[in-house]
Protein backbone atom coordinates (compact mmCIF):
# COMPACT_ATOMS: atom_id res chain seq x y z
CA UNK A 1 0.00 0.00 0.00
CA UNK A 2 1.13 3.50 -0.08
CA UNK A 3 0.45 6.74 2.18
CA UNK A 4 0.79 10.08 1.77
CA UNK A 5 3.39 11.81 4.47
CA UNK A 6 4.14 15.00 5.20
CA UNK A 7 8.09 13.96 5.56
CA UNK A 8 8.52 11.66 2.83
CA UNK A 9 6.13 12.25 0.27
CA UNK A 10 4.10 9.18 -0.79
CA UNK A 11 5.44 6.40 1.10
CA UNK A 12 5.14 2.69 -0.16
CA UNK A 13 4.45 0.45 2.88
CA UNK A 14 4.90 -3.32 3.29
CA UNK A 15 1.85 -4.20 5.19
CA UNK A 16 3.46 -7.10 6.45
CA UNK A 17 6.18 -4.22 8.13
CA UNK A 18 3.17 -2.28 9.75
CA UNK A 19 3.60 -2.27 14.04
CA UNK A 20 0.10 -2.92 15.65
CA UNK A 21 -0.23 -0.81 18.37
CA UNK A 22 -3.19 -1.97 19.94
CA UNK A 23 -3.17 1.24 22.63
CA UNK A 24 -1.68 3.34 20.50
CA UNK A 25 1.10 6.03 22.24
CA UNK A 26 0.44 8.11 25.50
CA UNK A 27 -1.33 10.99 24.11
CA UNK A 28 -2.00 9.33 20.07
CA UNK A 29 -4.32 6.77 21.40
CA UNK A 30 -6.35 6.77 18.31
CA UNK A 31 -3.10 5.44 16.13
CA UNK A 32 -2.55 2.32 15.87
CA UNK A 33 -0.35 1.37 13.11
CA UNK A 34 2.87 3.13 12.64
CA UNK A 35 6.11 1.72 10.58
CA UNK A 36 9.58 1.55 11.24
CA UNK A 37 12.61 2.51 8.93
CA UNK A 38 16.51 3.55 9.44
CA UNK A 39 16.55 7.67 8.12
CA UNK A 40 20.35 7.20 6.46
CA UNK A 41 23.06 4.97 6.93
CA UNK A 42 25.72 5.50 9.70
CA UNK A 43 22.95 7.17 11.16
CA UNK A 44 21.54 5.81 14.52
CA UNK A 45 17.87 7.31 14.38
CA UNK A 46 15.16 5.57 12.60
CA UNK A 47 11.47 6.70 11.89
CA UNK A 48 8.11 5.69 13.11
CA UNK A 49 5.75 6.94 10.52
CA UNK A 50 2.24 6.83 11.48
CA UNK A 51 -0.19 5.06 8.85
CA UNK A 52 -3.08 6.59 9.81
CA UNK A 53 -1.84 10.45 9.70
CA UNK A 54 0.82 11.02 6.80
CA UNK A 55 1.61 14.07 9.30
CA UNK A 56 2.92 12.48 12.54
CA UNK A 57 6.30 11.00 12.71
CA UNK A 58 8.70 10.23 15.64
CA UNK A 59 12.45 9.94 15.94
CA UNK A 60 13.47 6.60 17.69
CA UNK A 61 16.56 5.48 18.73
CA UNK A 62 17.93 2.01 20.07
CA UNK A 63 18.94 2.65 23.82
CA UNK A 64 22.11 0.73 23.37
CA UNK A 65 23.26 3.04 20.74
CA UNK A 66 23.84 5.24 24.01
CA UNK A 67 23.53 3.34 26.80
CA UNK A 68 25.67 0.06 26.16
CA UNK A 69 24.10 -1.97 29.09
CA UNK A 70 20.67 -0.61 29.01
CA UNK A 71 18.57 -3.01 30.28
CA UNK A 72 13.93 -3.05 30.52
CA UNK A 73 12.24 -4.86 32.79
CA UNK A 74 8.95 -6.10 30.99
CA UNK A 75 5.80 -6.22 33.60
CA UNK A 76 3.87 -9.75 33.16
CA UNK A 77 1.36 -7.66 31.44
CA UNK A 78 3.28 -6.15 29.04
CA UNK A 79 4.73 -9.22 28.19
CA UNK A 80 1.41 -11.15 27.75
CA UNK A 81 -0.23 -8.18 25.47
CA UNK A 82 2.97 -7.93 23.27
CA UNK A 83 2.19 -12.00 23.20
CA UNK A 84 6.30 -12.44 23.88
CA UNK A 85 8.07 -15.91 23.74
CA UNK A 86 11.13 -14.97 23.97
CA UNK A 87 13.73 -11.68 24.69
CA UNK A 88 14.70 -12.27 21.43
CA UNK A 89 11.38 -11.53 19.85
CA UNK A 90 11.95 -8.00 21.45
CA UNK A 91 13.06 -4.67 19.70
CA UNK A 92 13.13 -1.71 22.11
CA UNK A 93 13.65 2.16 21.22
CA UNK A 94 13.47 5.25 22.64
CA UNK A 95 11.00 8.21 21.42
CA UNK A 96 13.45 11.16 20.62
CA UNK A 97 12.76 15.05 20.95
CA UNK A 98 15.14 16.78 18.20
CA UNK A 99 15.50 20.98 19.25
CA UNK A 100 16.73 23.16 17.23
CA UNK A 101 20.32 22.49 18.62
CA UNK A 102 20.36 18.99 17.87
CA UNK A 103 23.47 18.18 19.88
CA UNK A 104 20.90 18.53 22.66
CA UNK A 105 18.35 16.16 21.04
CA UNK A 106 17.39 13.63 24.04
CA UNK A 107 15.65 10.57 24.53
CA UNK A 108 12.82 9.30 26.32
CA UNK A 109 14.10 6.40 28.95
CA UNK A 110 10.78 6.14 31.07
CA UNK A 111 8.29 5.50 28.41
CA UNK A 112 10.31 3.20 26.15
CA UNK A 113 8.79 1.74 22.82
CA UNK A 114 9.00 -2.04 22.74
CA UNK A 115 7.69 -4.17 19.60
CA UNK A 116 7.84 -7.96 19.25
CA UNK A 117 9.54 -8.20 15.89
CA UNK A 118 8.14 -11.42 14.87
CA UNK A 119 4.01 -10.81 15.18
CA UNK A 120 4.34 -7.27 14.45
CA UNK A 121 2.96 -6.26 17.96
CA UNK A 122 4.20 -2.88 19.63
CA UNK A 123 3.57 -0.98 22.81
CA UNK A 124 5.02 1.76 24.83
CA UNK A 125 5.52 0.65 28.22
CA UNK A 126 6.45 2.26 31.38
CA UNK A 127 9.42 1.82 33.14
CA UNK A 128 9.75 1.55 37.28
CA UNK A 129 13.63 1.92 36.83
CA UNK A 130 14.18 5.31 38.83
CA UNK A 131 17.11 5.33 36.29
CA UNK A 132 15.41 5.93 33.07
CA UNK A 133 13.95 9.14 32.41
CA UNK A 134 12.41 11.47 30.10
CA UNK A 135 15.42 13.07 28.75
CA UNK A 136 18.65 11.44 28.21
CA UNK A 137 21.00 13.60 26.33
CA UNK A 138 22.11 11.25 23.97
CA UNK A 139 25.14 13.01 22.64
CA UNK A 140 26.66 13.74 25.96
CA UNK A 141 26.12 10.04 26.59
CA UNK A 142 27.68 8.93 24.30
CA UNK A 143 30.70 11.32 24.67
CA UNK A 144 30.67 10.20 28.62
CA UNK A 145 30.57 6.16 27.19
CA UNK A 146 34.04 6.69 25.76
CA UNK A 147 35.29 9.28 27.91
CA UNK B 1 -16.41 10.39 40.71
CA UNK B 2 -16.92 8.33 44.43
CA UNK B 3 -15.74 10.21 47.25
CA UNK B 4 -14.84 8.00 50.90
CA UNK B 5 -13.27 9.06 54.33
CA UNK B 6 -11.00 6.54 55.48
CA UNK B 7 -8.82 6.59 58.28
CA UNK B 8 -4.93 5.35 58.66
CA UNK B 9 -4.76 1.29 58.42
CA UNK B 10 -8.70 1.35 56.58
CA UNK B 11 -8.84 0.29 53.36
CA UNK B 12 -10.70 0.17 50.45
CA UNK B 13 -11.14 -3.01 47.52
CA UNK B 14 -12.11 -1.98 43.92
CA UNK B 15 -13.59 -5.08 41.98
CA UNK B 16 -12.47 -8.17 43.51
CA UNK B 17 -8.79 -8.11 43.57
CA UNK B 18 -7.34 -4.69 44.07
CA UNK B 19 -6.72 -3.21 47.67
CA UNK B 20 -5.79 0.32 48.36
CA UNK B 21 -4.51 0.81 52.52
CA UNK B 22 -3.87 3.91 53.53
CA UNK B 23 -0.74 3.09 55.51
CA UNK B 24 -0.13 6.69 56.61
CA UNK B 25 -0.46 10.46 57.14
CA UNK B 26 0.98 12.87 57.80
CA UNK B 27 0.30 16.65 57.13
CA UNK B 28 -0.71 16.91 53.34
CA UNK B 29 0.52 13.95 52.64
CA UNK B 30 -0.96 10.33 52.86
CA UNK B 31 0.96 6.58 52.24
CA UNK B 32 -1.04 4.56 50.32
CA UNK B 33 -0.42 0.43 49.80
CA UNK B 34 -1.86 -1.46 47.02
CA UNK B 35 -2.44 -4.73 46.75
CA UNK B 36 -3.32 -5.90 43.21
CA UNK B 37 -2.57 -9.11 41.01
CA UNK B 38 0.62 -8.19 38.79
CA UNK B 39 -1.63 -7.71 35.75
CA UNK B 40 -2.86 -4.35 37.05
CA UNK B 41 -0.53 -1.48 35.98
CA UNK B 42 -0.34 1.02 39.06
CA UNK B 43 1.92 4.19 38.43
CA UNK B 44 1.90 7.44 39.68
CA UNK B 45 -0.91 10.00 37.31
CA UNK B 46 2.34 12.36 36.91
CA UNK B 47 4.26 9.45 34.99
CA UNK B 48 1.30 9.54 32.29
CA UNK B 49 0.88 12.86 31.93
CA UNK B 50 4.65 13.27 31.87
CA UNK B 51 5.18 11.05 28.69
CA UNK B 52 2.28 12.07 26.98
CA UNK B 53 3.63 15.51 27.28
CA UNK B 54 6.78 14.31 26.18
CA UNK B 55 5.26 12.31 23.11
CA UNK B 56 3.85 15.77 21.54
CA UNK B 57 7.10 17.02 21.57
CA UNK B 58 8.50 14.29 19.94
CA UNK B 59 5.67 14.39 17.74
CA UNK B 60 6.94 17.93 16.04
CA UNK B 61 9.88 16.48 14.38
CA UNK B 62 11.56 18.32 11.64
CA UNK B 63 11.15 17.40 8.18
CA UNK B 64 14.78 17.53 7.05
CA UNK B 65 17.13 15.36 9.62
CA UNK B 66 20.34 15.17 7.16
CA UNK B 67 23.92 15.53 8.73
CA UNK B 68 22.67 13.64 11.81
CA UNK B 69 24.61 11.01 11.17
CA UNK B 70 27.79 12.55 11.13
CA UNK B 71 26.81 14.43 14.31
CA UNK B 72 26.75 11.24 15.75
CA UNK B 73 30.54 9.95 14.50
CA UNK B 74 32.05 13.29 15.50
CA UNK B 75 30.73 12.37 19.41
CA UNK B 76 31.79 9.30 19.12
CA UNK B 77 35.52 9.82 18.04
CA UNK B 78 35.48 13.07 20.59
Amino acid sequence: MNINTARFGELKVNEDEIIHFKEGLFGFENLKRYIIFQMEEDNPLMWMQAIDDGDLAFILISPFEFRPNYSLKLADKDVEELELASPEDTNIFAIVVLPEDSSKMTANLQGPIVINKIKKLGKQVISTNPKHKLKHYILEEIQGNIG
Amino acid sequence: MLVLSRKKNESIIIGDDVEIVIVDIKGDQVKIGIKAPKSVSVHRAEVYEEIQAENKKASSAPKQLTGLGSLFSQFKKK
